[in-house]
């Protein structure tokens, strides 16, 4: 039985029904219209500087935002039709949001960064608010009422003082188009902007924005109406399996055609050192792939014994370094600022040297997997004239370019539409499947779907990097901080890049000869301490193995959040042990930025938090130990505290962390329900990732393939209450949340689990058998 | 070898002859040779329940039960309990609940809390926890699953 594809989206084919499918990215404005005395019949070309890009009403009135972000259960798109059903004064139901299609969507950067909102949303806002302005200009025209009284009600414009004098939105642009240029900042990507004439609404104005609206993918969800990438079915698609090698970075040598001999319409592709199978049927695939007799070169083993991952970093000479973070520099006149890292290291060493007393403290960080629910799935249509890419890629834009790169074609000739995949929290396995399925398409001349088994997911996918990251202070004779150093050594978080949009940022890629490129970028703590001769920096070393590996590093949620801020907070409570006060109190001994201080004592107030040193040292009559820790950290202009309280089973280890309370404070908020669960949901993987998760190895690949040997939280891990306090701030622009309250999670069970038993934890993932041998 | 045998399946009370490798998991059969697209593939090991239907009133991994051991049998997926217009109550409050962030593991939560609550709504938090906990979410929405699933026994009781 074959099924065309079900994923035909209506607004599509109005679109198309009513207009030229153009494909254009760029176009000088020279080409474009300039300006506009009304709507025009033909689509201008998608660029950013057209304001049809991002809004399109149709002949019913219903409205179309063209993100060129997308969404992952988080509700972004969902804050999107929020914000542009405001800014146009329609219903929201009368709003939906199309993500990512390369052939609808200017590339606004994909999901990137927590900045589906903080970023993502401007253009829209800003178009929205355009098109308001243009059709008011309209009606004045076409009613013959000064513009000044006319008011817009759920997308009809009326007179004030004579309602039934009106002419709705439907009625002047209906399903045609604006052809009006927007004023565009010429960056693509996350920065990109675009403004027209009209200045976007004030918080004080907004009705939808601010509303719990449930989200609009949920229903489908649920109901199972949503296709996904892996429901996508083309005609005469094959099915296709990358074989991956047993010892990392060994090379087929050749293959053994009679071992899959007994299996029809099966076929075996070699591409240099890239081998697959692609079958009619799936099921062939499968066992094509695991029957098929593959020779691979004889390799040395590529990694060191897994037991000597911390000492591997901490003796291996980095080869980049940088002080102030991946992104930021220090402040001009503060450690680091100038000169060399090794200096500013010797100064700080200098003041701890004159110190009443020192604090030093290690932490070592594992690497972790994304471990999506589904291994990555893509489907590509690889043809000379046109080629299609389906894919669950965050970065659909970054796709499409990858693909056209390793298919040598040009990029215009690609499209790339992002289907919801199974699961996207950073760079996964979803870059890797659709370079897959385009050489294997391209090899046979037919659609290929490509999804890899479990193995491949956990073994396979690029990982969150390893770190050990050394913090030191000196205290003074009045256990006041004089100096602060904070060391994060470790593998590169772009070992491969965020997107796929270079071939040698993919498995595929490096396996057809596409020269790998280590960048190196790590990260330090994003907090407003003021600690005086306060020097913070990254260093990091090469990869095991410079070809395509199963421990590559790159951008996994909240990337070097984790790693950073376990080693950051949890020191900051040391200090709070050392010097004898309360956590809390001796945060805000030093914090310094206003929003930071409120969501610390937001958290602190609303868990009750009993001003006392730590630890606790009681015992609960049942034998269990509880306690309480506290961590905060901002992100991107957001800032977060949270409140962990653990129960701890001094006998079996067993952490569980029963209640968090969360303070947030994200600038303006779109809406209250959906940041509570992304909220929650940031905080669940952050708490599997801190009690559980760690990708094992040994000396010749990765060991963790499937959730035996990489569990994760579950049920009976979760705790009985998150609870959270929300800090709206309408007069700042809205922050992310999609990670933000991730980065706490490991610092604040480790602070409490020290409060509950008074042992201090300093290697993630805090297993039962590691909590036992602190306890011991 | 490939072999391949007629088998007789009954999914969502509509009657399929499929002609497939009997040793292949119901899943493929189900989602390649039927269509269905709800349950779906995560780990082909019974380790995750992203495949999860119900096979004569018991939860079970389609992932490896081999297609041809649901013969006879009467398989419900996730297509087969409700409609838009009219959900099954698990679907309801996982909706109410704002359950499913990437959604692909939902099927199998959702078909799961089923048959457990169609055997019996009376559960507690602990016996909820304890009968979900070999299911996977990867992206943490368990504090709406849990909710949602006690909505749901609440209607069902």
């Amino acid at each position: 039985m074959t099924k065309q594809a079900n994923f035909t989206i209506t607004r599509r084919q109005l679109i198309k029904s009513s207009g030229a499918l153009v494909v254009t990215c760029g176009l000088p404005n020279s080409l474009v219209a300039q300006t506009s005395n009304g709507p025009s019949s033909s689509k201008p070309p998608l660029s950013p500087d057209q304001l049809d890009s991002y809004v399109h009403i149709g002949a019913d009135g219903k409205v179309t935002a063209f993100f060129g972000k997308m969404d992952m259960g988080q509700g972004v798109d969902t804050a999107i039709a929020q914000i542009v059903a405001d800014e146009l004064d329609v219903p929201f139901e009368h709003v939906e949001v199309l993500m990512s299609d390369t052939a609808y969507t200017v590339d606004q950067g994909g999901g990137s960064g927590s900045t589906g909102i903080r970023s993502g949303a401007r253009p829209l806002r800003n178009a929205a608010a355009e098109a308001r302005r243009i059709l008011i200009n309209w009606a004045s025209e076409s009613l013959d009422v000064p513009i000044k009284d006319l008011q817009v009600i759920d997308g009809i414009i009326q007179a004030k003082n004579n309602p039934s004098k009106n002419i709705s939105y439907g009625e002047l642009i209906g399903g045609r188009y604006f052809n009006v240029n927007m004023d565009w900042n010429g960056n693509y990507g996350n920065s990109l902007n675009a403004k027209g004439a009209a200045n976007p609404k004030t918080p004080d104005q907004y009705k939808i924005v601010g509303q719990p609206i449930p989200r609009l993918d949920v229903p489908g969800k649920v109901l199972a109406q949503t296709p996904y990438v892996t429901d996508v079915k083309i005609d005469g698609m094959w099915h296709g399996r990358v074989i991956r090698p047993p010892v990392a970075g060994a090379k087929p040598t050749g293959y053994d055609q009679k071992s899959i001999d007994d299996l029809s319409d099966v076929q075996v592709i070699q591409i240099k050192d890239f081998i697959g199978v692609v079958a009619k049927d799936e099921w062939n695939a499968i066992r094509a792939a695991s029957q098929l007799k593959v020779s691979w070169e004889k390799v040395q083993s590529p990694f060191p014994e897994m037991d000597d991952l911390y000492n591997h970093i901490r003796r291996t000479p980095h080869v980049a370094e940088r002080a102030g973070g991946g992104f930021g520099r220090p402040e001009p006149g503060t450690l680091g600022a100038s000169g060399s890292i090794a200096d500013a290291e010797t100064k700080v060493d200098k003041v701890l040297a004159g110190a009443a007393k020192v604090v030093e403290a290690e932490y070592e960080h594992p690497f972790q997997s994304h471990a999506c629910m589904g291994p990555a799935c893509a489907v590509v249509d690889a043809n000379p004239d046109q080629t299609t890419v389906w894919t669950g890629s965050q970065k659909s834009h970054k796709t499409r370019e990858g693909v056209a790169r390793i298919l040598d074609m040009p990029v215009d000739k690609v499209r790339g539409i992002w289907v919801p995949g199974p699961g996207s929290y950073g760079r996964n396995d979803a870059g890797d499947a659709a370079m897959d399925a385009a050489l294997l398409s391209k090899a046979i001349g037919k659609p290929v779907r490509i999804q890899g088994m479990r193995h491949e997911g956990h073994g396979w996918d690029p990982k969150g990097p390893a770190s050990v990251i050394n913090v030191k202070a000196g205290l003074d004779a009045n256990n006041q901080v004089i100096g602060y150093c904070f060391n994060a050594k470790g593998f590169s978080a772009w070992d491969i890049r965020s997107t796929e949009a270079d071939p040698s940022d993919s498995l595929a890629g490096l396996l057809t000869g596409w020269p790998k490129k280590t960048r190196h970028n790590y990260g330090t703590p994003s907090e407003s301490y003021k600690f005086p001769n306060k020097l913070e920096f990254w260093r990091t070393i090469p990869p095991f193995l410079e070809t395509a590996s199963p421990l590559r590093t790159a951008h996994f949620r909240d990337p070097q959040g984790p790693q950073v801020h376990f080693a950051s907070e949890s020191f900051v409570d040391e200090l709070a042990t050392v010097t004898g006060q309360d956590p809390v109190e001796f945060r805000l001994q030093y914090l310094t930025d206003p929003r930071d201080i409120s969501v610390v004592k937001a958290a602190a107030k609303e868990a009750g938090w009993e001003s006392r040193t730590s630890p606790k040292r009681e015992q609960q009559n049942n034998g269990l130990r509880t306690g309480r820790g506290m961590a905060y950290a901002s992100r991107g202009g957001t800032t977060v505290a949270m409140v962990a309280e653990v129960e701890v089973n001094p006998t079996s280890g067993q952490v569980w962390a029963k209640r968090f309370v969360v303070a947030h404070d994200c600038g303006l908020i779109i809406n209250p329900d959906g940041l509570k669960r992304t909220i929650e949901g940031n905080i669940i993987q952050a708490l599997s990732r801190a009690l559980r998760e760690e990708v094992k190895f040994d000396r010749n690949n990765v060991t963790s393939v499937d959730w035996q040997t990489y569990p994760i939280a579950q049920t009976t891990d979760i705790p009985e209450a998150i609870d959270i306090v929300l800090i709206n701030r309408p007069e700042i622009d809205p922050t992310g949340a999609g990670e933000p309250s991730t980065r706490q999670v490991a610092a604040a069970i480790a602070n409490a689990i020290f409060d509950a038993t008074g042992a201090r934890l300093r290697r993630v993932p805090f297993t039962p058998e590691r909590v036992k041998e602190a306890l011991a | 070898m490939e072999t391949k045998e007629r088998i007789s399946l009954n999914v969502n009370n509509d009657s399929y002859d499929v002609e497939v490798d009997p040793a292949m998991p119901l899943l493929y059969a189900i989602r390649n040779e039927l269509g269905i697209t709800g349950p779906k593939f995560g780990c082909g090991l019974a380790q995750c329940g992203a495949c999860t239907v119900i096979m004569d009133g018991r939860a079970i991994r389609s992932c490896t039960t081999p297609v041809s051991s649901a013969q006879g049998r009467q398989v419900r997926t996730i297509e087969g309990l409700g409609t838009p217009e009219n959900p099954h109550p698990v679907q309801q409050a996982f909706i109410e609940e704002q359950v499913p962030q990437c959604g692909y593991c939902i099927s199998g939560w959702v078909m799961t809390s089923v048959a457990l609550l169609e055997r019996n709504p009376d559960v507690n938090d602990s016996e909820i926890r304890q009968s979900l906990s070999s299911l996977k979410c990867r992206c943490g929405t368990h504090m709406s699953i849990l909710r949602a699933v006690k909505k749901a026994a609440k209607a069902m009781a």
